[in-house]
């Protein structure tokens, strides 16, 4: 409790509370030593609470507000400053609990100043008006309780005592000792050993160490670090060398180790308390006991010195033992060390009396990668951005080491079955928990007696792999294409919830959803409302040079996923399904509700990909594709006819009776024969009608009368196809065509020169011809796929629709010129806006899921191209 | 005319008559045979013209002009804003609401039974054939002559086809509809103007409260004694329970009724009173009565639906709070109106908590109940979210009871209507058997570590179980 030097030293990361009477200058000393932000005084607090500083009939709720704001910060791992009296325990006590609760230190500042002086202070201050007997009170209270500060549970006490001590003393932040953020490896992240020298040795070679000779010290010719998730020690044959080696890697700098549980225990137990001698602790000890003198000592001091975790690389690594959760990397407490040895354990018992453990990776949210050790798995697997790595070696698994940054995975089996696990290594839990729907994907054969906790209970951890936190509320997502975050209302985010849960498939299926596309912009030449002139000009002026023109299939749309067997469907979606792929709307539902249906389609396109070498070309075993479905009555034929055929079949009967009488009439003598012409017209506009949806109906017996035409390839084992030039995508695609004629539906192109006159000349020609052929349009985009114009990402595609097309969607007499010029009033601004979002959403997930990223990272993006689809928008467009 | 708004007319109504000199049909309905008479609705304008006027026979011609942009701009607020059913329509060409307006309009006189001119003719019965090229009729031409048939007309109906191109598709909602019978115009008018829309089963504006005055002054003669009243009243008014129960009581004079009763609860009492077997409340009953017996006190409704088991639930005095959770946003509203939670006291407004959520996704706020009660909900999930469910209700959440209701497939076929193979709702993705569900409930149980045992609800069947099932799971 001494002040030398007057530098106080404090973690970077505490909860600062400054202990003094009223008038002893701690506004002052915390303005001083701090920043404003990082302040928070009780009278501030008062005047918020109460308009008055002074008022102490607020003084309730102001500390009520001043804990907010404090557990706020501490939330986020800021450093914050109590400038209260503080001179009570029990006032102490809430600031010291609420620091436990974010697992942050406590550290307490006592300005110790004669109560004359602050009685001198106060009298000049007008807001003061205390009596002598107030300060002699608080004094007292302060000095009663000097003593007890450490027990209080204040990791580091400073008392200045007099004005001199304090205006001199400064304070110094120091990183907690966890926090290695500068340390940047590259690290070889190395599982539970055990006591398995021999292995460890072996696994230091293949990783490139030179394992010096006497097995002192190991080092890496490129200055590579070995990170030790802990439990070196117990139940294998040579936990003493192990301990040596890596004693002597922690000396020489090319090791770091964190504390596991058995070496927690180790040290009791070396420590001479009485510990149960189970789990391979007696076997440590009697080997220890063999070891040269003094070597015992020194293990369980370096032990007793490992830290609980470590936060490496600028934050983007934690080790831990037993994993750790977010909101305690970085942190210090002892419930932070608890987790991290011990795992997510709450005490709660199931009703066989064992430990209810919950799945915290499973939960995991967070940015950092977590490695982690403790429970024996088979393989190391991902999950969130965690992955354990203690493959049993010890029980005859493998020792695995995980490379970082590369993340690659090293591991050397184990010579022998050491020590003799209570379940066989890889066997499922009996809960049944290691696949379930929807992504229970948990570290599956855990070995409950491996560790000092006994197996699960059944069930007790599981749980779906998305949370409903990753989908509900307002949500911002960040994108790579977008020029700034997407955001999600929580009114769309409610919507598509319905949607996804009552209509769309298997979450791991839906890896992309398409985005919606923008028509081009209203046309002006007579008779039309859509020509390509305008989408052409959109494209020249934002500096696009060259653009694709792609024929526009009128069918529905579809996403297919498609991979060579079911063991890569399991592989890499997760999903144990016969038909080994999906095919789904772009709303995400299942596009066949017969699921036959869709796995004969699906054999279909798996059949022409493999013709075609595709899979071998582009070194995969699943692929995504977008494509259009054909007929459009396969899909829409409820809506046909409950919609579209009664319009036509009501029009032609109504409008042939019409005419029918009216000719009786005029040739009666009415005067009507104006009636008689509009009659003429609009009878003729019904039965354009009827063939413009006629185009797009064939009877579909089975899957041999679809038309399945794919224009992208959107992803494979290799990444994300999908930015690829248009052109790659139709050669590809073309090809599954050439193999399967009947399945395929090849998808007609041409190139366009932006600012040619005669290519864009051309290009209209072309739309000319497809339209007046009974083709829905064409798709204009840039031949680039991604193209930055002067006002940021320019659309993806722009779509030109044919005159006949059009009457489908905006009724049979829409071409007459007097509904034209109303309907051309339309304005695309926001669909355009949608479009653009939905493709940045839409090729973020893939680009997430490409990578290997966590469900909840990609699902996010699916999600949010669903909500915003439910934005309302004219669906005409 | 004005042939700046002719656009060309659909015709939708014709009427002729036999009675000699039949040109007086022009008088009867106040319209100079030789014209060309217009008339400007909301919609459009209504069009007559009389192809033939000879001694012998006359006929009138009502074309209706509707304007399908317009259509569309105006919108009717029933309507999802955005729908694509407002955009392609066939109210341009189909005698719906549009023509009772129309027939309003046009024939004003003539259908209050006035005739300025033949005041004696409008009172009789003349031989008249009412033509309808496109009748939208749901319900086809048996329920067409069902209502025309009380009314004295001899009728022909022919349904138009969907498409002659896809004649799989078969007979659209249409008929060519022929009426002929000895009416007075104005019975004929009324007939056309309140039977049209029951027909078509659906309006082109808002139904309010003023459609009640409308149905009764255009059917008060003849609407009491058709033995369709209650379907034509109920159709009418839309379907609207509380117009339809207004009505009826003013058709028949029936005046028992308390005018001061409240409407929630007529709706309510009139909800019980039609559901005959009352399953779903003794399903409601069953549920309560194990959570009640098990002593549990925080309890969870998944799929709540409007709450009526939450309703049940808070009866329960040792019941310390009821969640309720539906994935339907609109559900929770309707919920939250039926609990009345904006009116409730802070302690029993403590004891309620309605969530939007889904079982395909984990949700810590599931955690922590003792109980949770899925009343028909597992059929409405298709296989991997019925897992997903399973995983999230008895893995996650974990409550010490859970009770799950569902169908008895068996038992579909005692219910009439129902048929052969159908399920019971279109959003079922599966109904079970007695053993489908007992095989569910024990696989259930044992990947989960529950006890179960499984019962029927409602009354039981010697051959096909009880019209529900209810598994209740214990650990």
């Amino acid at each position: 409790m001494t002040t030398a030097g007057h530098v106080l030293k404090i973690p970077g990361m505490c909860l600062v509370t400054l202990v003094g009477i009223s008038g002893s200058g701690k506004s002052t000393f915390a303005r001083s030593h701090f920043s404003a932000t990082e302040v928070i005084s009780s009278d501030f607090c008062r005047g918020l609470v109460g308009d008055d500083e002074n008022d102490q009939s607020a003084t309730k709720d102001a500390f009520e507000v001043l804990q907010f704001i404090a557990g706020k910060r501490l939330a986020a791992g800021r450093l914050t400053v109590i400038d209260a009296t503080s001179v009570q325990a029990e006032a102490r006590r809430s600031l010291i609990a609420l620091a436990r609760e974010h697992h942050v230190l406590s550290v307490a500042i006592v300005l110790d100043v004669p109560e004359q002086v602050c009685a001198a202070r106060n009298a000049a201050r007008p807001d003061r008006p205390f009596g002598p007997h107030v300060l002699r009170q608080q004094h007292d209270q302060l000095r009663r309780g000097l003593r007890g500060l450490r027990r209080e549970g204040f990791h580091r006490v400073y008392v200045l005592s007099g004005e001199t001590d304090i205006a001199g003393a400064s304070v110094q932040r120091e990183p907690l000792w966890n926090d290695m953020r500068s340390a940047h490896g590259p690290f070889d992240i190395i599982g539970d050993v055990h006591g398995c020298f021999s292995e460890l040795v072996l696994l230091l070679d293949q990783l490139g160490y030179q394992v010096a000779a006497d097995g002192s010290t190991a080092i890496h010719p490129d200055g590579r670090t070995a990170v030790f998730v802990g439990d070196l020690v117990d139940r294998g044959p040579q936990t003493p060398a192990v301990l040596k080696l890596v004693m002597g890697m922690t000396a020489t700098g090319s090791g770091l180790s964190v504390a596991g549980n058995h070496e927690a225990k180790l040290v009791r137990a070396l420590r001479g308390k009485d510990v149960t001698r189970s789990h391979g602790l007696a076997e440590s000890l009697a080997q220890l006991a063999a070891s040269p003198d003094g070597f015992g000592g020194q293990a369980a001091e370096f032990m007793d010195k490992l830290l609980g975790h470590l936060v490496l690389d600028e934050g983007r690594l934690v080790i831990a033992h037993a994993g750790l959760p977010e909101a305690m990397h970085g942190r210090a407490s002892s419930a932070v060390r608890a987790f991290a040895l011990y795992g997510d354990t709450t005490g709660e018992t199931d009703e066989y009396g064992l430990p209810v453990r919950y799945p915290w990776a499973q939960d995991y949210r967070g940015t950092a990668v977590v490695v982690y050790g403790h429970t024996p798995v088979p393989e190391a697997t991902w999950v969130n951005r965690t992955i354990c790595i203690d493959t049993g070696c010890v029980f005859g698994g493998k020792l695995t080491a995980l490379r970082y940054p590369e993340r690659e995975l090293v591991s050397v089996p184990a010579g022998q079955v050491y020590y003799q696990p209570a379940r066989p290594l890889g066997e499922a839990d009996p809960a049944g928990r290691s696949a379930g729907p929807a992504g229970g994907v948990s570290p599956a054969g855990e070995l409950g007696s491996a560790g000092e906790l006994p197996p699960d209970r059944p069930g007790a951890a599981s749980r779906t792999e998305l949370s409903i936190g990753d989908v509900l509320g307002k949500r911002i997502i960040h994108t790579r294409l977008a020029g700034g975050p997407v955001t999600i209302r929580a009114e769309n985010a409610a919507a598509a919830l319905e949607v996804m849960s009552r209509f769309a498939i298997d979450p791991r299926w839906l890896v992309y959803l398409p985005p919606t596309m923008s028509p081009t912009t209203t046309s002006s030449e007579p008779g039309l409302l859509e020509h390509p002139a305008e989408a052409l000009a959109a494209y020249r002026s934002a500096g696009v040079t060259e653009a694709v023109c792609e024929e526009k299939h009128m069918g529905s749309r579809a996403v297919v996923v498609v991979c060579t067997d079911s063991a890569a469907a399991q592989r890499r979606f997760g999903v144990a399904a016969a038909s080994a792929g999906a095919i789904f709307t772009r709303t995400g539902r299942p596009f066949f509700s017969d699921p036959a249906t869709e796995a004969d389609l699906l054999r279909r396109v798996g059949r022409a990909i493999e013709a075609a070498g595709l899979w071998a070309e582009l070194q995969t075993d699943w692929l995504l594709l977008d494509c259009e479905l054909l007929p459009w009555s396969a899909k829409a034929g409820e809506l046909i006819r409950s919609q579209y055929a009664p319009v036509a079949a009501a029009a032609g009967a109504a409008l042939r009776a019409a005419l029918q009488l009216t000719e009786t009439a005029v040739a009666r003598g009415v005067d009507a024969a104006d009636l008689l012409g509009c009659l003429t017209e609009r009878r003729a506009q019904a039965a354009l009608f009827a063939a413009a949806y006629r185009r797009y109906c064939w009877r579909v017996s089975d899957v041999s009368d679809l038309r399945l035409a794919p224009f992208q390839i959107l992803a494979g084992e290799q990444g994300v196809h999908a930015l690829r030039p248009h052109s790659w995508h139709l050669e590809l695609i073309g090809r599954l065509c050439d193999r399967d004629a009947r399945t395929f539906r090849r998808t007609a192109a041409i190139t366009v020169r932006l600012g040619d006159a005669a290519s864009e000349a051309a290009a209209v020609a072309w739309w000319q011809l497809l339209t007046a052929a009974g083709g829905e349009g064409m798709v204009v985009k840039p031949a680039q796929v991604v193209h930055r114009g002067p006002r940021g990402l320019v659309q993806p595609g722009i779509k030109c629709r044919g005159p006949e097309y059009l009457r489908i969607i905006y009724g049979p007499e829409y071409s007459a010129e007097r509904n034209l010029s109303r309907l051309r009033s339309r304005s695309v601004g926001h669909k355009r806006s949608l479009a653009l979002r939905e493709f940045a959403l839409g090729m973020e997930a893939l680009e997430r899921f490409a990578a290997g990223e966590p469900l909840y990272r990609v699902h996010e993006c699916v999600f949010g191209v669903l909500a915003l689809e439910s934005e309302p928008v004219d669906p005409r467009l | 005319m004005d042939s700046a708004r002719g656009r060309g007319e659909a015709l939708l109504l014709t009427i002729a008559t036999t009675y000699v000199p039949a040109t007086d049909l022009g008088y009867l309905l106040h319209k100079n045979p030789s014209g060309h008479h217009t008339a400007e609705l909301s919609a459009g304008i209504a069009h007559v013209i009389f192809p033939v006027a000879a001694e012998d026979r006359c006929e009138a011609a009502v074309l209706l002009d509707i304007d399908p942009v317009g259509l569309v701009r105006r919108g009717r607020p029933d309507q999802a804003q955005f729908s694509l059913a407002r955009y392609v329509s066939d109210r341009p060409y189909a005698a719906s609401s549009l023509m009772s307006v129309a027939i309003g309009r046009l024939f004003a006189t003539a259908l209050s039974g006035r005739s300025k001119e033949r005041p004696a003719l409008a009172a009789t019965p003349l031989p008249l054939e009412i033509g309808l090229p496109v009748v939208p009729c749901r319900g086809g031409a048996t329920l067409l002559r069902r209502l025309f048939g009380p009314l004295g007309y001899d009728i022909t109906a022919e349904p138009l086809a969907l498409d002659e191109h896809f004649p799989e598709w078969g007979d659209s909602q249409y008929l060519a509809v022929t009426l002929t019978g000895t009416l007075t115009i104005r019975e004929a008018l009324e007939h056309l103007y309140v039977l049209l829309p029951v027909l078509d089963d659906d309006k082109h504006y808002w139904v309010g409260g003023d459609e009640v005055g409308k149905l009764l002054r255009r059917g008060g003669q003849w609407l009491a004694e058709h033995p369709d009243r209650d379907l034509i009243a109920r159709r009418y008014l839309r379907h609207d329970r509380r117009l339809t129960t207004d009505a009826l009581r003013r058709l028949t004079a029936d005046e028992a009724a308390d005018p001061e009763r409240d409407d929630a609860a007529s709706d309510a009492a009139e909800e019980a009173a039609e559901r005959s077997v009352g399953l779903h409340d003794q399903r409601i009953a069953a549920v309560v009565a194990v959570i009640a017996a098990s002593g549990a006190s925080r309890v969870l409704d998944l799929g709540c639906g409007s709450g009526k088991l939450i309703a049940a639930l808070l009866k329960l005095g040792h019941i310390q709070q009821v969640t309720g959770m539906d994935v339907a946003q609109h559900a929770l509203g309707a919920a939250a109106a039926a609990l009345h939670l904006d009116e409730m006291s802070p302690r029993a407004r403590g004891r309620v908590e309605l969530l939007h959520g889904s079982l395909t996704y984990a949700d810590e706020r599931l955690r922590g109940f003792d109980a949770a009660a899925m009343v028909e909900v597992i059929e409405h999930l298709d296989a991997p979210k019925l897992e997903a469910f399973e995983l999230s209700v008895f893995g996650f959440a974990r409550p010490r009871l859970v009770v799950v209701t569902t169908p008895n497939a068996e038992y579909n076929a005692l219910f009439d209507g129902l048929p052969p193979g159908a399920f019971r709702h279109p959003d079922h993705r599966f109904e079970w058997t007695r053993a489908q569900f007992g095989d569910w409930a024990a696989a259930v149980a044992g990947r989960y570590g529950y006890e179960v045992t499984v019962a029927g609800i409602g009354p039981e069947d010697p051959a096909a179980g009880c019209p529900s099932q209810l598994a209740v799971f214990r650990r």
